[in-house]
């Protein structure tokens, strides 16, 4: 199992692009971590999810 | 003078002195408040995306507008270094506002957290803008941290209630060298142009308009005060008399005798 944004999900063996494809996530809107650290745009292909991963995808709200 | 007068940040020339946030209110009022405020700057905070979110506030903020991404929900530098980091991947430059608190009652900002995230931030090429308490010994440390700005508070964040760190601001002012801007607890257009006779750089606002009857209106308002505020400053306020009177009229050729 890799939790994103806090849930479970059955995604091990999936590539950050697959996954993204099969979303309603704007690839342009978000940034990706990996158990801590930024996944670049230009590693979503070849960044494998692998059992135990914690990713959370994020975007820009309004704040002060 | 005024013409020429330009603030500039992390290499970045502005106009404005007028910092707005864009939180509380709806997406739609966006653009109207940015064009209303003048501003150049805008702040925004990084959270989880939600998939079904077809609307990106991204869209809705004017182009050429400089993002200033904050790192709200951090309770250390490390959670501040995380966000700024996923900020700068989201491709909008190299801004941080670092807002740090462990205080989850009055939001203070936690000073020593806020300083070891500066130094990580700014050597990592970062535009560190760090939002603190008010205090010398602190903004000196920021400034040998590598920070563009200081940020001190006015009063509680979204508290409205205007300057009370007038006295420590003032300090700052005139102690570093560096543009010190007011943030939070600026609730009204005539403390934001209180601050900016005092000689502050800028002034960022976001619960005062976001909790205003209209906000565009309210977002002129404090734009009119800024720029008011900011040519005082520059012309230097006339001096206070510490007792007594001066008459503004001649004190000759009255109508009697």
């Amino acid at each position: 199992m890799v939790k994103v944004n806090g849930k479970e999900m059955d995604i091990s063996g999936v590539t950050v692009s697959e996954y993204l494809a099969g979303t309603e996530y704007e690839p342009a809107r978000i940034a990706v971590e990996k158990n801590g650290d930024i996944v670049v745009k230009s590693s979503y292909d070849e960044t494998v999810l692998q059992d135990g991963d914690v990713v959370e995808i994020v975007s820009f709200v309004g704040g002060g | 003078m005024i013409e020429h007068d330009k603030l500039v940040i992390g290499g970045k020339e502005f106009t404005s002195r007028f910092i707005l946030g864009s939180g509380k209110y709806s997406l739609n009022l966006i653009e109207s408040a940015v064009r209303d405020a003048g501003a150049q700057m805008i702040t925004l905070a990084v959270r989880r995306a939600n998939t079904k979110e077809q609307e990106n506030i991204l869209d809705y903020i004017p182009k050429g507008v400089t993002l200033l991404p904050n790192t709200s929900g951090a309770r250390n530098a490390e959670e501040a270094v995380r966000i700024a980091r996923l900020a700068r991947e989201l491709g909008c430059g190299n801004f941080v506002k670092i807002e740090i608190m462990r205080d989850s009652k009055y939001l203070l900002p936690d000073n020593a957290e806020t300083i070891r995230a500066t130094e990580i931030l700014a050597t990592e090429g970062f535009c560190v803008m760090p939002y603190m308490y008010p205090d010398l010994n602190v903004a000196r440390d920021l400034v040998n941290a590598g920070a563009a700005t200081i940020m001190p508070l006015a009063s509680p964040i979204g508290s409205n209630k205007g300057l009370a760190t007038r006295e420590i601001i003032q300090i700052l002012v005139d102690e570093i060298d560096l543009p010190i801007i007011v943030d939070a607890g600026i609730g009204r257009p005539s403390q934001a142009c209180e601050a900016m006779e005092m000689g502050v750089a800028a002034v960022m606002a976001n619960t005062a308009l976001a909790t205003a009857g209209e906000l565009p209106l309210m977002a002129s308002a404090f734009r009119q005060a800024i720029e008011a505020g900011r040519k005082a400053y520059l012309s230097g306020l006339g001096r206070v008399l510490l007792r007594g009177a001066s008459a503004s009229d001649p004190l000759t050729g009255f109508l009697r005798d």
